[in-house]
């Protein structure tokens, strides 16, 4: 009988010690998943799958670029010599005008013959470029030449511009424009934070009676606790409104608004951290400065703030990693435009956002459903380096000279 | 000089102090010494009113110090830890610079300007006999002194303020032998100019360098007298048992 | 004096800024629980939505908000408690422990959204689970994972020393002082740990976007492996998009109301308990 309790004990705490490295597992599988489905992009072809490109044969072009074409399908280009060809006014045919030059009858049964329309269509017209579903393509006519399709490159993905992800024939994956969205609804939100934040926990750690410190501190941990949709809604109804009025915008979704519901949704964070910083400063300090005649506040901001640097740091680091890692909020709060931002006063796109607005419409496997992928790549790497950098700060001892 | 009239204090109901009243000369060095939790850091606190951050702390009897009543509510509190100041067991200085630490005190209480400051700051290290051993290293960390020379510049950045009073509360507990006579040392000049309160667990210390002795016990003020007297001829027997090393 | 002053003047600055966080909480609160106290009645909170989601109750995302706790749970509190016991209790100090505590924290920094990215690629597509009350509750589990270890690993190091140490020199394992000693003694931690766990997981939008939620199903889950309606996505979509955003508009601030109401209670519930809890060791 003892014996087989002490298997039931050893097989017990071998399954305690393989849950230790659950979270370690948890982490690696998401990168590994997060990496699987995303780096696909870079093989993918840049003009939407299963569909092609071609001109006639006589035509200088060899090849455009992802932007080339697309300001060439959005009619901002409009003459081959603008990309580099001969003069001559470019002529888009995409495929469904196939039907309104032919018949039924003229293609043939179960369209055998529309190939080689599409192939005459082409040859007569020397300033054509169509964009065709590849089984249709016409190819094997000397006429018609068929323009590479590069894949995405990394490049254009990171240092794109332009997220547009639906355009045909080819969606343009530039992340810029919602790195730098998330980067300033950030970076305004923990400028609107920190010094709040940070009042607020001198206040509770050195002003505050306990009587208002046993009040305060239910009431942050309850803001902390209140879910983004909610703050999102909150942000709709009464921040969007606000700020349209109040800066007599057209609309109210603005990275502003986003800005000032992140601050508040990061604002627990920061002063539960600095308070802890501020409290972990040694009595003998505080009593050292007292004993030379300064008053209490002298003492908070030469000594005591001074001595919580690295904590107060990590607070605004790790309020900085909420902000950054936030969606449904931000979702609701900042408006619908994926372009560069110039101003607070406009709509911006984040990269949480973006994801959760987009992922539902994207085909599984298909170029877009990889580029959201590769952006959640992104922001994961970019909250486990400030998950790390808070890690190291809060570790730094407070012993450099001021 | 410094001058307490049947001192009781109280932390909630605890009775720290039972009617002290003594009287200490200017230029003198005064030790306190007894068993642990007897008072005497509490009695000590009291003359820059450092008990003042504690709650629920009661007092009663008078305290003052050249003829002002400290705990008076005009007084300038702030202003009376400048005057009386304070070495503590533990060296604490803050996290800054050795020049940053002596000028401290200067700048908080906004005495003088750069020039000002940047002398007294020599000054005051030359006093504590620090100033050979940091003169070149003055923006260095504090924190990169020994123990012994952190316990030093604690000392300097108490002179700096120019204080009349200097209250050392076991200054040297935390030390080596070598610091501990470095500050002993220190102590005998000092004397010349301020006037020194010490306390200690360490009766050879005390004898050594004070020039009267107070003993507590229990919150009561059992003797108080020379030196000499307390440590070859004491009227206690409470005082002989303790000297002799019977207790505590 | 000026160093008075300026003491005066910062010191009321910092007690308005107090005052203003306060006053943020309030507003919110406020704002909501007022637009929103019309509109609960039994009725909302027990029939289904009925006319496009402008009128009826929000009945289904109850339940489906709470098949979803359940799920999460279910996942997340046994391996939690398990990983918490490994490294309190039986790796040493050593650095496997510093490093699993590191990816322990980092796997709490992590944003909801990528944890729903993870979900649909590995519970969704690749497991084959597709939209589910499944695939859901593991999405869900694996975020509050993080915060069960937590809470858990204070509760287990809040237990004294010296039990574990009687115990063992009565001759126990170290496995039945877990069992008999350690675990009871830290239960009620635990499960304040749980209602915090609670609180958290029903509000969470982003992890569910793509793992489980429907706006609109007209009948409850039969299996684990239906779709299901919940709160915080129903909120979304109610004030977002839907047929017709102004008449759902009182619709959206019941399930506001709902949702910080579960929060509060949660977060009320957890800290009587520790309250309660403590109080009762000092006793002891």
């Amino acid at each position: 009988m003892k014996k087989f309790k002490k298997i039931t004990e050893r097989v017990v705490e071998s399954i305690f010690t393989i849950s230790g490295s659950l979270t370690s597992i948890a982490i690696l599988l998401i990168v590994v998943f997060l990496f699987k489905e995303g780096v696909g992009l870079f093989n993918s072809p840049s003009v939407e799958k299963g569909y092609v490109l071609c001109v006639n044969s006589e035509n200088s072009i060899d090849k455009l670029s992802v932007i080339q074409i697309k300001e060439i399908f959005d009619s901002e280009v409009v003459d081959w010599k603008d990309v580099g060809g001969k003069e001559g006014e470019i002529t888009i045919f995409r495929f469904d005008e196939i039907f309104n030059i032919y018949s039924e009858e003229d293609l043939g049964e179960d369209y055998g013959l529309l190939s080689a329309k599409l192939g005459e269509v082409i040859t007569s017209n020397l300033n054509i470029i169509a964009y065709l579903p590849q089984e249709y393509a016409p190819v094997g006519i000397e006429s018609v030449k068929l323009l590479p399709t590069e894949s995405i490159g990394v490049a254009d993905f990171l240092g794109g511009k332009e997220w547009m992800p639906t355009a045909t024939p080819t969606p343009l994956f530039g992340v810029l424009p919602l790195i730098l969205g998330t980067l300033l609804v950030s970076f305004f939100a923990i400028l609107f934070a920190l010094p709040l934040g940070l009042g607020v926990a001198i206040y509770l750690s050195e002003l505050a009676s306990k009587r208002t410190r046993k009040l305060m501190k239910p009431t942050i941990e309850l803001l902390a606790g209140i879910p983004s949709v909610v703050y999102g809604f909150f942000g709709l109804v009464v921040l969007v409104p606000l700020v349209q009025k109040v800066f007599h915008l057209p609309v109210g979704e603005t990275a502003l608004a986003g800005s000032v519901i992140l601050a508040i949704m990061a604002l627990p964070t920061i002063i539960t951290i600095a308070e802890d910083a501020i409290g972990n400063v040694p009595l003998s300090m505080r009593e050292a400065s007292v004993a030379l005649g300064a008053s209490h506040w002298q003492t908070i901001y030469k000594v005591i703030l001074p001595y919580s640097r690295s904590g107060i740091t990590a607070a605004a680091v790790l309020g900085i990693g909420r902000a950054i890692g936030e969606t449904m909020a931000v979702l609701m709060v900042t408006g619908n435009a994926a372009t560069m931002p110039h101003s607070l006063f406009q709509s911006v796109r984040t990269i949480p956002a973006t994801i959760a607005a987009e992922l539902g419409e994207s085909p599984a496997g298909g170029a877009h459903y990889q580029a959201l992928f590769l952006l959640g790549s992104i922001l994961f790497i970019i909250t486990m380096v400030i998950s790390i950098t808070a890690e190291v700060i809060s570790k730094r001892q407070p012993n450099k000279g001021i | 000089m410094i001058e307490t009239k049947n001192i009781d204090f109280y932390y909630g109901g605890f009775h720290a102090l039972k009617n002290i009243s003594m009287h200490i000369e200017s230029n003198s060095v005064t030790a306190f010494i007894g068993p642990s939790g007897c008072g005497k850091s509490t009695f000590l606190r009291l003359f820059n009113r450092m008990n003042d951050m504690i709650d629920h702390t009661r007092m009663s009897g008078t305290c003052l110090i050249n003829g002002e009543n400290i705990y008076d509510k005009a007084y300038n509190i702030e202003d009376l830890r400048r005057k009386v100041g304070m070495v503590f067991q533990k060296p604490n200085p803050f996290p800054k610079s050795i020049f940053e630490n002596v000028a401290y005190g200067l700048r908080v209480n906004d005495m003088g300007d750069k020039s000002f400051i940047s002398e007294r700051v020599e000054q005051s290290l030359i006093s504590a006999a620090l100033w050979d051993e940091v003169k070149d290293k003055l923006k260095k960390s504090a924190f990169e002194l020994s123990g012994g020379q952190q316990q030093r510049l604690c000392i300097a950045r108490a002179l700096a303020v120019s204080p009349s009073i200097i209250m050392m509360d076991e200054p040297a507990s935390a030390l080596d032998p070598i610091s501990t006579s470095k500050i002993e040392e220190l102590i005998h000049t000092l004397k010349k100019e301020y006037t020194i309160v010490i306390v200690t667990h360490n009766m050879q210390q005390a004898a050594r360098i004070s020039d009267k002795t107070g003993f507590f016990m229990l919150g009561e003020l059992v003797e108080f007298s020379d030196t000499k007297k307390m440590f070859l001829n004491p009227e206690n027997k409470q005082t002989q048992n303790y000297i002799t090393g019977r207790f505590g | 004096m000026n160093k008075k002053m300026s003491q005066r003047a910062a010191f009321i600055l910092f007690r308005m800024l107090g005052i203003l966080v306060v006053g943020i909480l309030f507003w919110i609160l406020g704002f909501i629980v007022y637009n929103g106290m019309s509109v609960i009645s039994w009725e909302f909170l027990s029939t289904s939505p009925t006319e496009g989601m402008t009128a009826g109750g929000i009945f289904p995302a109850i339940v489906g908000t709470l098949y979803l706790v359940l799920g999460s749970i279910v996942f997340a509190f046994p391996l939690g408690i398990m990983t918490a016991i490994y490294t309190n209790e039986y790796a040493g100090n050593g650095w496997i422990v510093r490093f699993i505590r590191v990816m322990t924290n980092n796997l709490a920094s992590i944003p909801s959204i990528v944890f729903g990215l993870f979900g649909m690629a590995l519970f969704v597509n690749t497991l084959g689970f597709g939209d589910s009350i499944l695939a859901g509750s593991l999405t869900l589990g694996l975020l509050v994972l993080p915060l069960v270890i937590r809470t858990t690993e204070e509760a287990l190091k809040s237990v004294p020393l010296s039990y574990r140490i009687g115990s063992l020199a009565l001759g126990a394992s170290k496995l039945e002082t877990i069992r008999r000693v350690v675990l009871p003694m830290a239960f009620p931690n635990i499960i304040t740990g749980l209602i915090l766990s609670i609180g958290r997981v029903s509000g969470e939008t982003a992890p569910i976007l793509f793992t489980v939620a429907a706006y609109f199903l007209p009948k409850l889950p039969n299996s684990v492996f239906d779709q299901v309606m919940v709160l915080p996505y129903h909120l979304y979509v109610v004030a977002t998009s839907g047929t017709d955003i102004e008449t759902s508009r009182p619709i959206a601030y019941g399930t506001a109301l709902v949702l910080i109401a579960i929060v509060l209670i949660m977060n009320l519930l957890a800290t009587l308990l520790r309250a309660y809890f403590s109080k009762k060791v000092k006793m002891n």
